[in-house]
């Protein structure tokens, strides 16, 4: 039972809990009190000395973010003591404060401005010494900061530190001469700055503030909450509009960003608004595309549908739902697809990503995603980090990490590079692409013949033990290092840090899951997590992180060749009857084709009209010449989309859709998390949200659909998908719901397979290493792995309109070590041609020690970049290409 | 290491050296025990520590229980001597009162203040002394680490002290499991940067940590959460070097020293316009006149005593009203001024006071560390308004909102830089209320120091 205290705020009585401070309380309650220093979020600092209160235990005035109330003590926050204080502290404050409000561009943003004026300071200065006169530092892209209006309440830097955990803001001087900077004050460039802007979002002045090319006053603006629209974290925002512009991104303090972004979530942004936006319906006639009607676009595309049906019957369509689109969008996507058309074969970029997951997990656990949640992040005592480069493709995860570390815990980090994150782990291992199965199965030895397993977990929650540990013996931490290209002392530290965690938790990302036998990847990685017991526990787990906003909801809704929502496998009799009877509709029982069988479909003329909403196989899929040729062969093409892509060029039908600032529905996060995204401007020209664009194609082909809002699509979808059940949009108004929610009164899941594995027992798989399919030779000699970077999304659609964005990563490049550029005879920032068994890229030569001899690294958002290069063999089991391993060659300096 | 050996060392080196040369020059009113070893040994030299009882003060507390220590050092009412006087024994209970597997002891040897140098001659001249004192305070608290925050511009006092930790690490009495007990204790140096601010203790956690060294809030007080947010002593130099006397002689013994609430001697550090300066150890309770006039051999020559300055920047002032008032922590408080940590410099007819408490000022300006809004900005503005003063730019209304703004700087500062950075002020206007008149009314200062705007320009320009 809690300690309560009771105490006096003003001559009225209040109840502490232990540990809050005087201003938790007054917050709680709504008691005003000023703050410029203070933040909830790191420990308070009582720097500004504006939130003094008076304690009838002290003669002194006390600064109430710092203050523990005692029993019977009485406070006092607004008596002629305490508000002469707080006037003299905004005295001295603006005593050195430039008096230019009026050309400031946080003018009515400003908390300095705010005090001032309900306390009764009069602008006229009352003290005479000289204004803060620093230079603005401009180094940054995407905000100046600008010393001069620093009041030095330190919320930027220990954003910085705290909670980025980046530390590349600092103060520099002591006292008077004292002001904030990049470290060292030598700009941007020289620090360790991410420009996630979080800084720019606690600034109380105007001292840090965006660049901006619009110009507004914030009484001018309103604000829409909604979710972000890029990575699986979900982080909740407010969007600043002035009209129908997009003009500032404000994060919020809430599950599961607690406040923070990274530099995509808080600026790149400009794609909303952008000239390029689609417009208009546009048809292709003789290789150009023509604008057109709406109902002129239905109309071709309705009587392509029915003349395609006619002459091949269902099996030649395919869709591809998008993992950009919302639950309800995606729900649709599939029914159209599903019961409409009448066939299974619709996927998603998902197949690139985590199907390994879905697989392995789900045979080995039961459900296919995070155990846990976001905020259960900061509260490991071990991370363990493999093949996820989670600081730049999951930020502000990363964030949570480096402060889990801070409060104590180790991290274990396993990567072909050596990610930023690895400079702060306990242990690196930096393993060959492709050979995590070696790594896990040589910790799990080093488990095994130190005893260090939990054998009661074992033996209570597991099965198929003895038949795993038998191949596990084959794997002396030594044999593993030779294959990994590591050291077998880190694999032995690795397995003993992971093995020694109350709260371990594994994340994991593409780098164990892009591969041709990804599934086993999964699986070996659940083995881990079972042997230590390391699952069923608060911050305790095995944790996919999802690259999309809503790849995670794309999968839940259906968006998948062998499921129906909720994951109800298509070829189970009684399934495919219910979902008959549901939908009113004739289906088809057979599983329908995967992405990359819907390609080779399209190459072979099998699949003769294909429906691409919000998706760009051709930057984002594996050998593109390839997919191109497949784009070409086909039929007919739709696409759904808000720019013409390099995929919608290859489109007979071009369809406007809107983006995610348009219109009203769901994600679901990488922590299984339904949260809500709404609408904060009017579709952009003629555009339309996608879920009324499929609605209205639907009707038209005889299957009526007349949603009046999403709210109806999520209430439909919560009827047919059991693990969605609980869900409708009063209740995920505030923080969303985690599935599984059985039920309106079910409270949603904080983290899985709690004394139960949704399997019943957790499985373990005996796993064997094999290596790549394509390894190096005379001929490719180099190790090509991808990935993704810090500034870029995806297939760059959204974030390649941002100028700024693009000045810091403009072309495409390949990271290669200096031993290896050595033997190449290259330098730094040149061009070069990488050739490999598909096609051939051109790309800046980065030279970097973050990388192993013979291996090299390219980001995989460039148009005829990276997967020009990359590898169509698939994983047996999930059909995922083996994108993060191919041999590749240098061939040419340019 | 164990008793024996200890004794074994003493006799050993006795045998060789059988008297230590006592210097002439300690006056008849000191009683070191502080200073006992000062001039005394080669500081260089841990067998000549050992035989002036060196150690066997931490032998003899490792035989004790850790209460029985903290009552020791309680008995003798020990008082911090880094200014504040707060009962060493008391913080010591308090950091043994929280659990935790790591605590520490910290030895504050950031002496900065103007006009202050005792706590330099002890660390040069009696190392081990200072390792002793943490020894046994590490053991009273529970402490196995210790580190001696020492500024770099004292680079004698850190050889010395490295090669005393060196020595004893040597010996065995620093180290795991000393005299033959599960208590393990070690040293390490940390070297100041050059800040004043650093001297404050929590800006000194700050600074161990590897952090700018900025003040933090207290409460939490370090004995609760201190450094890397470990139950943590900082005890000041002056302060350690009194431990290992009062374990060997007791309590007791120490309480008959000094006066009623300030017991044992305390070492100050003389500067001015003396014939004598330099540092030395009395009991506490000495007059103001035994220190200019006995132990400072009086005035030198043509000078007249006008005001001494305790308690440097942060103190206060004292004028030949209060020759024969005693000087110990409180009986200084209630004349407006503060003890601090022992510097005394005696100023004569020549010495502007309002020049001097601008300057004080000044010197907080430039040591504050920025953290905080008051003493950053109120010091910059007090600094300012006693420039104008002492400029001729002054008027009686400015005089009045100086009086209103130290009083807010010193009500609603973070730490102790601010919150006493005002006291000069408070003491000066107290005491020479009549020279700030004379600088604002008839723009003149009388003891000629300091030089008045003449222009009317000035005035005007100022104004604006």
């Amino acid at each position: 039972m809690e300690k309560l205290i009771k105490f006096k705020i003003d001559g009225k009585e209040y109840t502490a809990y232990e540990n809050e401070t005087v201003l938790d309380v007054c917050k709680r309650n709504d008691i005003f009190i000023p703050t410029f220093c203070h933040d909830d979020r790191f420990e308070s600092e009582a720097a500004c000395r504006m939130c003094l209160v008076e304690s009838s235990n002290s003669n002194k005035l006390m600064t109430s973010c710092t203050l523990k109330p005692t029993e019977g003590v009485e406070i006092q926050t607004k008596n002629a003591k305490v508000i002469e204080a707080r006037q003299e502290v905004l005295k001295l404050t603006w005593a050195s404060h430039p008096n230019d409000c009026v050309v400031c561009d946080a003018d009515g943003d400003c908390k300095l401005q705010d005090y001032m004026y309900y306390y009764d300071v009069p602008s006229e200065k009352d003290y005479n010494i000289p204004i803060r006169d620093f230079p603005i530092d401009d180094s940054n892209k995407f905000f100046y900061l600008d010393p001069s209006k620093c009041i030095l309440c330190g919320k930027c830097v220990n954003v910085c530190d705290q909670l980025v955990g980046v530390g590349a803001l600092t103060f520099n001087e002591r006292g008077k001469d004292s002001f904030v900077s990049f470290a060292f004050n030598k700009g941007m460039d020289y620090s360790q700055c991410v420009s996630c802007g979080n800084c720019v979002s606690v600034c109380p002045t105007g001292a840090i503030v965006e660049k901006t090319r619009i110009k507004f006053r914030i009484k001018e603006t309103r604000k829409v909450r909604t979710t972000c629209p890029y990575c699986g974290v979900g982080c909740q925002f407010d969007v600043v509009l002035k009209g129908d512009t997009v003009v500032r991104i404000d994060p919020i303090d809430t599950t599961p960003n607690e406040g923070l972004l990274c530099v995509k979530g808080k600026f790149a942004f400009r794609y909303i608004n952008h000239p390029d936006r689609l417009k208009t319906p546009l048809i292709k006639k003789d290789g150009v595309f023509h604008e057109v009607s709406w109902e002129e676009a239905y109309q071709v595309i309705v009587d392509k549908i029915n003349e395609t049906k006619k002459a091949f019957g269902p099996s030649a369509f395919a869709g591809l739902a998008s993992a950009k689109c919302t639950n309800e969008e995606n729900y649709l996507f599939q029914k159209f697809i599903r019961a409409v058309i009448g066939t299974n074969n619709v996927d998603h970029c998902a197949r690139l990503c985590h199907a390994s997951t879905v697989a392995g997990l789900a045979t080995t656990l039961g459900s296919g995603a995070m155990t846990n949640s976001i905020e259960e992040v900061k509260n490991h005592d071990v991370i363990f980090v493999i093949g996820s480069n989670t600081t730049e493709t999951h930020p502000v995860i990363g964030n949570f990490m480096r402060q889990a570390k801070k409060k104590g815990a180790k991290i274990i980090v396993a990567e072909p590079r050596k990610i930023d994150l690895a400079n702060e782990a306990d242990v690196f291992v930096q393993i060959m692409p492709g050979t995590n199965v070696a790594l896990l199965n040589g910790m799990m030895n080093v488990i095994y013949n130190e005893k260090l397993y939990d054998e009661e977990f074992i033996d209570s929650r597991t099965e198929g033990y003895d038949e795993f540990i038998e191949v596990i013996k084959e794997y002396p931490a030594e044999r593993c290092a030779e294959i990994c290209g590591c050291k077998a002392e880190d694999i032995k530290k690795a397995a003993r840090i992971y093995a020694s965690g109350d709260k371990a938790g594994i994340y994991y990302a593409m780098g164990i899951t892009q591969h041709s036998n990804g599934t086993n990847h999964v699986k070996s990685v659940a083995n881990l997590a079972l042997m230590c017991g390391n699952l069923g526990k608060e911050s305790t787990g095995v944790n996919p992180l999802r690259g999309q906003n809503n790849v995670q909801g794309a999968c839940d809704v259906g968006g998948l060749p062998n499921v129906y929502p909720g994951y109800q496998k298509v070829h189970l009799p009684e399934v495919h009857a219910k979902f008959e009877k549901l939908w009113n509709a004739k289906l088809s029982d057979k599983v329908g084709l995967s992405l990359p069988h819907i390609t080779n479909g399209a190459y072979n003329n099998l699949i003769k009209f294909l429906y691409v909403m919000g998706e760009n196989p051709i930057v984002s899929d594996p050998d593109i010449t390839h997919v191109k040729e497949a784009m070409e062969r086909i039929d007919f093409l739709v696409v759904q989309d808000i720019f013409l892509t390099e995929t919608a060029q290859f489109a007979d039908v071009v369809l406007p859709a809107s983006t995610y600032a348009e219109k009203d529905g769901t994600f679901t996060n990488t922590e299984r998390r339904i949260q809500r995204v709404r609408k904060a401007l009017e579709p952009v020209g003629d555009s339309k949200p996608d879920w009324v664009i499929l609605q209205e194609i639907m009707t038209l082909l005889g299957y009526p659909q007349h949603f009046n809002h999403p709210s109806e699509i999520m209430d439909e979808l919560a009827s047919v998908a059991p693990i969605y059940s609980g869900v409708d949009y009063d209740r995920i108004d505030k923080v969303g719901l985690q599935w599984p929610v059985y039920g309106k009164n079910h409270p949603g899941t904080k983290y899985l397979h709690k004394n139960k594995f949704s399997r019943g027992k957790g499985l373990f798989t005996p796993v064997d290493y094999y290596g790549a399919q394509e390894l190096p030779d005379e001929e490719y000699p180099l190790t090509l792995t991808t990935g993704r970077v810090l500034y870029h999304f995806h297939t760059k659609t959204m974030t390649g309109k941002n100028s700024e964005i693009n000045e810091i990563v403009p072309i495409n490049f390949i990271e290669i070590n200096q031993r290896t550029a050595d033997k190449y005879l290259l330098s730094d920032m040149q061009e070069v041609i990488v050739k490999s068994r598909r096609g051939e890229t051109t790309a800046e030569v980065h030279i970097t020690n973050k990388i192993g001899d013979y291996v090299v690294f390219m980001p995989f958002h460039f148009a005829d970049g990276a997967n020009m290069l990359t590898n169509t063999v698939l994983d047996a089991t999930c059909d995922i290409p083996e994108l993060k391993v191919a041999a590749c060659e240098i061939v040419e300096k340019i | 290491m164990n008793q024996k050996t200890l004794k074994r060392i003493k006799e050993d080196l006795l045998e060789r050296k059988p008297t230590f040369i006592i210097p002439k020059n300690i006056h008849p009113l000191e009683q070191r025990i502080v200073l006992k070893n000062y001039q005394v040994i080669n500081p260089e030299e841990i067998n000549e520590y050992i035989a002036r009882d060196g150690y066997f003060a931490i032998a003899k507390a490792l035989r004790m229980s850790q209460e029985d220590v903290i009552n020791e050092i309680i008995t003798s009412n020990l008082r911090g001597r880094g200014g504040v006087g707060f009962p060493t024994g008391l913080k010591w209970k308090f950091a043994l009162g929280y659990q935790d597997n790591q605590k520490y002891v910290i030895c504050n040897a950031d002496e900065g203040e103007p006009g202050t140098f005792m706590d330099r001659h002890i660390l040069e001249g009696d190392p081990h002394n200072i390792l002793e004192g943490m020894m046994i305070a590490g053991y009273a608290i529970g402490a196995s680490k210790g580190y001696i925050y020492v500024r770099a511009e004292y680079p004698l006092a850190a050889k010395r002290l490295q090669k005393a930790i060196d020595d004893a690490l040597a010996l065995g009495i620093l180290g795991n499991q000393l005299f033959e007990t599960d208590f393990s204790f070690y040293i390490e140096i940390r070297l100041g940067a050059g800040a004043f601010i650093c001297g404050e203790e929590t800006a000194l956690l700050e600074s161990i940590e590897g952090k700018r060294g900025n003040s933090r809030n207290k409460p939490p007080f370090p004995a609760e959460k201190g450094l890397f947010g470990k139950p943590t002593i900082i005890n000041n130099v002056e302060t350690l070097a009194n431990i290992s006397a009062i374990i060997l002689k007791g309590g007791a013994w120490y309480r008959t020293i000094g006066t009623e609430k300030s017991s044992g001697t305390k070492v100050f550090s003389l500067s001015g316009k003396t014939k004598n300066r330099g540092i030395f150890e009395v009991p506490m309770g000495i007059s103001l006149r035994d220190v200019i006039y006995n132990i400072g051999g009086g005035m030198q020559e043509g000078s007249i005593f006008k005001v001494a300055y305790t308690g440097g920047p942060s103190g206060g002032l004292l004028t030949k009203d209060h020759l024969d008032e005693i000087i110990d922590f409180d009986s200084l408080v209630t004349l407006g001024s503060i003890m601090g940590s022992g510097g005394i410099i005696i100023a004569d007819q020549t010495n502007c006071v309002v020049d001097t408490v601008k300057h004080f000022m000044e010197f907080n300006q430039e040591e504050s560390c920025g953290k905080c809004t008051p003493c950053r900005e109120g010091t910059t503005i007090l600094a300012k308004m006693l420039d104008d003063i002492t400029t001729g730019k002054s008027s009686l209304e400015d005089l009045e909102k100086l009086k209103h703004l130290g009083k807010m700087v010193s009500t609603t500062s973070l730490c102790g830089l601010g919150q006493a950075a005002p006291s000069p002020i408070f003491s000066a206007l107290e005491h020479f209320y009549d020279e700030f008149i004379e600088h604002i009314v008839n723009k003149k200062c009388p003891s000629g120091v300091c030089e008045m705007a003449t222009k009317k320009g000035d005035e005007q320009q100022w104004k604006n």
